[in-house]
């Protein structure tokens, strides 16, 4: 093994990818190649680091200086300041607002600073196209001492009270649901890795699987040990190429180590894991949607009893956990439970991922641990709401979830907490909302994605969630009436109540949280027609300032309708019949004249 | 894949790669690469340490860079830092003196007396 003074760390997630961290890489290289370098520095590429925001993401180690927004034209100063004169290269640090100085290193940046990464650790730290690295990180150790030295009810024991909870949404003890699939004679047993993330916005699921795809493998063998299954599935996204291509890598590379096959560790347990691709149907998230969608059938749910625990995957015993969950289980049995179950509140352990999104500063992926309070995420690691905006809301739980509101900011976030705050876990999609943002309008748009997403197969939700999309398109366009308000509540009880699978049954949710947050807003759409935020455009006028307008005839040049009518010098005025309220003069007014109503 | 030990060895091999990403508070060398010092070999000096600790296969220790500290007449220079210890800074360093600072001051804990800075001089 050769030795390097320096490792630069870049980011090959799918985030840094769109904003062309390849090219950087190559850059990169060919500038440490130009220098004679390349045998004393290492470009490796890593999963998400998270800052997404900040990216493209690069990394230099043993220093750990953080440089963020590095453009593949950078490469050539990189190298020729940092790696040649040890000089980091100042304008490309991370600058936070509150901090006076540039911060070098990572570790040091609020952003990270009230992480705790168990689930991402190794996430930016390794590449994982090379199982030696992961290896080098203990990885695959948790399997080695399973199989060789613990019984499978021992390793279901420790999953058990470590208190780990399924990530994906509804947090069932995953230890639990590992005893229901253990006792079951059957000739064969499956364990399924559900990666059909399919949250606006969350991407938790894509990192791990692009940033650390061992670890999920590790773990599934693991399940598979403790269940006596020897076969996995991996259901994933087709829309994930990055996640397919580095699970296909680490899957050969895990074949040939002999850690997945035949007679792991001579221990006699045989277990190997393939690929299934899903084609990004919202429902196929939902287990037995999933379970169909793999057998090659339409992905369509079916009612439970039987649960895939006795009756899954080609009617044998299977487990499904999602992938966050299963990065957890290797550090659970190399740590302990005890080291697990030791962060965290009462009821829900360890830490929990959050893809942070909307009106907040630092968009990326978080880690924290249960029990952080919603302030410290938006305004710590979050670094506030941009423009100095007062935030209004969070959703969590994305379509299926509820929007927390400013008297939930220092709740300690759990599964527990978040439902009785009429909102839920869900897989972990944070996005933040501030006072330009109409509630109306966003309960709308998360039930068109989950109307357009209802598999048909069950009334309630097929019929159900259109007729409610229906009543919501009619308040945001200032046909409301007062009756609407009640219609869409017993309708939404009833979705909740007769739908046949989660989607349908949590569908409503957004809805009925911002109803009873925000009611108000409800009511100034049907009574007094106006959208309170300004974003409904049936509900919005623009008008012209007459005291501020200066006659420039700016807007009115910019016009897409011609609706803007003036001389020269004097007030414009806007033509509220042909205006089609795009918002062009009120972007190109230079004196803040146009005024939105 | 046989046994435990197999990965053991996987992971041993493969440790000094990983290990400069996580660990904090290991021994590092700094070699002040200013243009002065570049000038005066520290590329050379930089080079004769890496190859000391490759050879030595030392992996607990960073190899960091830095900029000219100003004291461009004693360059090349470098920096042996061992947590909880005051920094030791070495003078008109050759690439030999390098070597065998790592293995006198790095591994046995003896920094070389006569080849640091004294500033009472």
């Amino acid at each position: 093994m050769d030795f390097y003074r320096a490792h630069v760390l870049i980011c090959a997630g799918t985030g840094c990818s769109s904003m062309e961290s390849r090219l950087l890489r190559q850059n990169m290289h060919e500038e440490i190649l130009k220098r004679g370098l390349d045998k004393e520095i290492k470009v490796i590429e890593t999963g998400c680091f998270g800052f997404c925001n900040m990216g493209p993401i690069m990394v230099v180690y043993p220093e750990g200086t953080f440089y963020c927004q590095v453009q593949p034209s950078d490469a050539a100063q990189i190298v020729e300041e940092h790696l040649v004169k040890g000089r980091p290269v100042e304008r490309l640090l991370y600058q936070h607002e509150k901090e006076s100085t540039d911060t070098v290193e990572m570790e040091n940046i609020e952003f990270f600073k009230h992480q705790k990464r168990v689930a991402l650790e190794n996430c930016g730290r390794i590449n994982p196209e090379n199982i030696e690295e992961y290896i080098a990180q203990d990885g695959y150790f948790a399997l080695a001492q399973c199989v060789n030295e613990m019984k499978p009810e021992e390793v279901i024991d420790v999953i058990k009270k470590s208190g780990l909870r399924g990530r994906g949404g509804a947090g069932f003890p995953t230890g639990m649901k590992w005893s229901f699939a253990a006792p079951v004679q059957a000739d064969q047993k499956y364990v399924v890795c559900n990666a059909d993330e399919g949250d606006p916005g969350a991407f938790m699921d894509r990192s791990v699987l692009e940033g650390d795809p061992h670890s999920v493998l590790e773990a599934m063998a693991i399940a598979g040990y403790a269940i006596g299954a020897s076969q996995g599935y991996i259901y994933v996204r087709a829309e994930y190429p990055i996640a397919v291509e580095r699970l296909k890598i680490a899957i050969k590379q895990a074949r040939e180590y002999g850690l997945l096959g035949k007679n792991i560790f001579e221990s006699g347990f045989d277990f190997d894991v393939d690929i299934r691709l899903g084609a990004g149907a919202f429902v196929c998230g939902e287990e037995t949607a999933l379970l169909a969608s793999t057998e090659g059938r339409r992905g369509e749910p079916r009612p439970r009893p039987p649960f895939p625990a006795v009756s899954g995957l080609f009617g044998k015993p299977t487990v499904i956990n999602n992938v966050e969950t299963l990065a957890n289980i290797p550090k659970i049995i190399r740590n302990g439970w005890e080291w697990f179950a030791a962060m965290g509140t009462e009821k829900s352990k360890g830490t929990k991922v959050f893809a942070l999104a909307g009106k907040i500063n630092n968009i990326g992926l978080i880690e924290i641990p249960m029990g952080t309070s919603l302030r410290t995420i938006i305004y710590d690691i979050g670094g506030g709401i941009p423009k100095g905006k007062k935030f209004k809301a969070a959703q969590t739980g994305g379509p299926s979830g509820g929007c927390l509101t400013e008297s939930h900011l220092d709740i300690p976030i759990d599964y527990e907490n978040l439902t009785a705050a009429g909102s839920m876990m869900g897989s972990g999609g944070l996005i933040v909302m501030d006072e330009d943002t109409c509630m109306v309008d966003i309960a709308r748009f998360f039930l068109e994605f989950t109307q357009e997403e209802s598999c048909g197969k069950c009334p309630p939700c097929r019929i159900g969630t259109k007729r409610m999309l229906e009543i919501l398109d009619k308040i945001t366009s200032g046909n409301g009436t007062p009756e609407d308000l009640t219609n869409l509540e017993t309708l939404a009880e009833t979705i909740k109540d007769a739908s046949l699978c989660a989607l349908g049954q949590t569908a409503p949710n957004p809805v009925l949280s911002t109803l009873k947050h925000f009611r108000h807003e409800y009511e100034a759409h049907i009574y007094d027609k106006k959208c309170p935020a300004g974003v409904c455009q049936a509900l919005l006028s623009y008008k012209i300032d007459a005291r501020k307008c200066k006659g420039c005839s700016l807007c009115a040049r910019n016009c897409p309708t011609e609706a803007i009518s003036g001389k020269i010098k004097e007030p414009y005025i806007i033509d509220q019949a042909k205006c089609i309220k795009c918002g062009e003069c009120m972007n190109r007014c230079k004196f803040g004249a146009v005024i939105k109503e | 894949m046989k046994s435990i030990e197999e990965l053991r060895a996987i992971k041993e091999r493969n440790k000094g790669d990983v290990v400069s990403r996580n660990e904090k508070g290991v021994p590092t060398v700094n070699v002040h690469m200013g243009t002065c010092g570049i000038a005066a070999g520290a590329r050379e000096v930089l080079t004769a340490v890496m190859d000391e600790v490759k050879t030595r296969n030392l992996d607990q220790i960073h190899i960091v860079q830095s900029g000219c500290p100003g004291m461009c007449i004693n360059e090349p220079m470098l920096t042996v830092t061992i947590p909880g210890e005051k920094p030791y800074v070495y003078i008109k360093v050759t690439p030999e003196n390098a070597k065998s600072i790592v293995l006198r001051h790095l591994i046995n804990k003896q920094p070389v007396q006569e080849w640091l800075l004294n500033l009472d001089k």
